[in-house]
């Protein structure tokens, strides 16, 4: 979910990121006063930040009611205009974990949050608004909740760390996304590397499949390790470290010029459930479909024991989560079954492909502000396993997807509705995987499904 | 992605000796040019050589391999600075795609490949040596080029507009060497003027990645070189003119 937000949400970059040694000093001053662990109350907060915080809820409800959408950035930007320290007074006195990574973060933050909730209320952004301004509005809308778990897009998880404090952070994967504007995969991972550092007390929760996340992780005191499979394996074929070529072999993986090597991961996906540091397996289901959710579902195991949550009583949690922001949702439209998976960079969509059944599939491609304006992905992604299956392309950037699928050998048919799309595929199963405005195109079709 | 249609060697697999009639294309060093998609112009090229019913041998050679001379079409994608400087390096020490220049063959390069066949480009702050095979430098400018790229490509080449996408935060200036590829008339290319240069069969541009899937009848005049045969007969393109025109719209709007 790093599109939709993150372009609404940079007028309020420098609001949120400022941070100097005296405003630090005036937050640190202004925790003490919040409080106790686990006890926020507004009566605690400064002045200014119970008016920005109050102001912050009228606000995402204006929004709502004049339909200007969910309200879970406009409030939060409001209130940081006039409380830059809102975030940090909001998330003082709450345990809070977070959840970054370019795949998979507003999935595991659900499930993350379900899994957490069984200690108490959880705080979370779930609509997926996942900057500073997404996290102001999410905590002031929660009112006081012992807990917090919030998706962090991964460019801000410096000032987010920095904000929040937090008890835990879960590290998924790093790839290339949005290519035209996103920073470049080994940037990223070194821009996470520098902010572990200056924040030695934080837990991480880390893949170790993925050598970036590794390396980003390896030095920080307090690391649990979780294996969830990397299908994607095209941003990490050269060392950060060193630059000399990674190896891999079945799921091992290792630098071949320096000691940088995949860790022995204490929470690892087995056949269909998840295997415990203390080597218990826990049968996980749900009703989100994929190996990838089942990744997704470890992640979120190992991040709630950290709060003291035990795996076998937040494993029935799991299972409750339907659809996540309209992902995985289904809709049944003309006796057309519709299921939305939502693929944004190279890596998701060969995810979607798992988690799609052999049926009619429907692609939608957009390269509008959100996604990005550059389509070169496409050949970054083997649409083979598509063969054989019934393909229809629709969306801005059709013609592209069409040149792609062509030299792939995957016949399709362009339809330029979505509604054309439903006509002309038999009753039953229809898959609908778009990247993130073609997505939204399409959920708005199906009046908003969440 | 070993299940597009075609038999590719895995890696660093020696080209079998003889068999002439196999059109070999050598993707250089994927493991660290490759960030935008830059396997299409591979895959491109083979189809519309297997579609004329040439066999065809697509290699990937990674960087800790030595590059086979004799391979006919060389493609050089995009990448980051640190791999984009690496590269340079072994190709510098390799020296095999300086012999297969000589030798006639065909080399086609994107973005940060274009830069590193001049004779220097900046990475990280640096100044680092080109492999000095096209007559031109390339140095840092005031702006990252981020957008759609199209040009009025050289009229010797006798091929349609050039359009494209850019995003790279150099500037290229051309030597009386080369000859630029095209003339801007959407975006930044080589210095809001010129975009690309070509000089015998190399050929070099800032349109990155997947470059010929706007760009087909350039796939095609990189085969004519490669093959010598003048007459290629005629492809289906519908979906690239489709995209061709599409794009040339967007562009006008915007």
């Amino acid at each position: 979910m790093t599109g939709g937000g993150r372009v609404i949400e940079g007028i309020a970059d420098g609001v949120a990121g400022q941070s100097t040694v005296a405003r630090r000093s005036r937050r640190i001053a202004a925790r003490r006063q919040s409080g106790n662990l686990a006890r926020v109350t507004d009566a605690k907060m400064p002045l200014r930040a119970k008016v920005a915080s109050s102001v912050s809820r009228t606000a995402a409800a204006l929004s709502r009611a004049a339909g200007r959408g969910d309200g879970s950035v406009i409030g939060g930007w409001i209130g940081l205009k006039i409380d830059p320290e809102l975030l940090a007074h909001l998330a003082a006195g709450r345990s809070i974990g977070l959840v970054s990574g370019t795949n998979g973060k507003t999935t595991t933050t659900r499930l993350t949050t379900a899994a957490v909730g069984v200690l108490g209320p959880v705080a979370t952004n779930s609509f997926g608004a996942n900057m500073p301004t997404g996290h102001t509005s999410a905590l002031a809308k929660a009112g006081a909740t012992p807990y917090a778990v919030l998706e962090v897009d991964e460019h801000y998880l410096p000032q987010v760390l920095e904000a929040t404090e937090p008890r835990v952070v879960a590290l998924l994967n790093l790839s290339r996304d949005q290519l035209d504007r996103a920073k470049e995969v080994a940037m990223m991972a070194q821009l996470w590397r520098a902010a572990l550092a200056k924040h030695p007390d934080v837990h991480v929760v880390a893949n170790a499949d993925d050598p970036m996340v590794v390396w980003a992780s390896v030095d920080h005191t307090a690391v649990t390790w979780f294996s969830a499979g990397q299908r994607w394996h095209d941003d990490s074929w050269v060392c950060p470290e060193c630059g000399a070529p990674i190896e891999r072999a079945d799921e091992q993986w290792w630098c071949t010029g320096c000691p940088l090597r995949r860790p022995e991961a204490q929470w690892v996906v087995e056949d269909d459930g998840v295997v415990d540091p203390t080597g218990a397996w826990h049968k996980v289901v749900l009703q989100l479909p994929g190996r990838v959710n089942l990744g997704n579902a470890a992640t979120a195991l190992a991040v709630a024991a950290q709060f003291g949550v035990r795996p076998t009583d937040a494993v029935s949690r799991l299972g409750g989560v339907a659809s996540v922001a309209g992902r995985y949702a289904q809709v049944v439209r003309e006796g057309r079954n519709i299921r939305l998976l939502l693929a944004k960079n190279p890596a998701s969509w060969l995810e979607a492909f798992d988690m799609a059944d052999e049926a009619p599939t429907l692609l939608s491609i957009n390269a509008r502000d959100p996604d990005g304006m550059d389509t070169s992905w496409l050949f970054d992604v083997d649409f083979s396993p598509l063969r054989g299956r019934q393909v229809l392309i629709t969306g801005d950037r059709a013609y592209d997807l069409a040149v792609r699928l062509e030299v792939n050998d995957v016949p399709f048919e362009h339809v330029r509705t979505f509604a054309a799309a439903v006509a002309a595929v038999p009753v039953g199963r229809l898959e609908v995987i778009a990247n993130y405005t073609a997505f939204q195109d399409i959920r708005a079709e199906l009046d908003r499904v969440n | 992605m070993s299940t597009d249609p075609f038999t590719t060697s895995p890696y660093g697999e020696p080209v079998p000796a003889g068999s002439p009639s196999v059109l070999r294309i050598v993707w250089v060093y994927p493991d660290l040019l490759s960030t935008y998609g830059d396997r299409g112009n591979m895959l491109i090229l083979g189809r519309r050589a297997q579609q004329r019913g040439m066999p065809v041998e697509l290699i990937e050679v990674r960087s800790d391999q030595p590059l086979p001379t004799t391979a006919d079409i060389y493609l050089i994608g995009g990448g980051e600075d640190g791999p984009q400087a690496l590269a340079a390096q072994r190709l510098i020490t390799d020296g095999g795609l300086h012999r297969a220049a000589a030798q006639g063959s065909v080399v086609f390069a994107v973005c940060a490949g274009y830069q590193l066949l001049g004779s220097s480009f900046f990475a990280k702050g640096a100044k680092c040596a080109g492999l000095e095979l096209l007559d031109l430098h390339s140095d840092r400018g005031p702006s990252r080029a981020v957008g759609e790229l199209a040009g009025e490509v050289d009229p010797r080449l006798g091929l349609p507009p050039l359009t494209g996408f850019e995003n790279h935060g150099g500037r290229t200036h051309l030597g009386p060497g080369v000859a630029p590829l095209a003339r801007v008339t959407v975006g930044i290319g080589n210095d809001e003027s010129s975009e690309g240069a070509w000089r015998g069969k190399l050929l070099g541009t800032y349109s990155h990645g997947p470059a010929l899937a706007r760009n087909p009848a350039l796939a095609d005049l990189l085969l004519r070189w490669a093959t010598g045969i003048s007459a290629l007969p005629p492809l289906d393109d519908t979906w690239s003119d489709r995209l061709r025109a599409e794009r040339t719209a967007a562009t006008r709007v915007a």
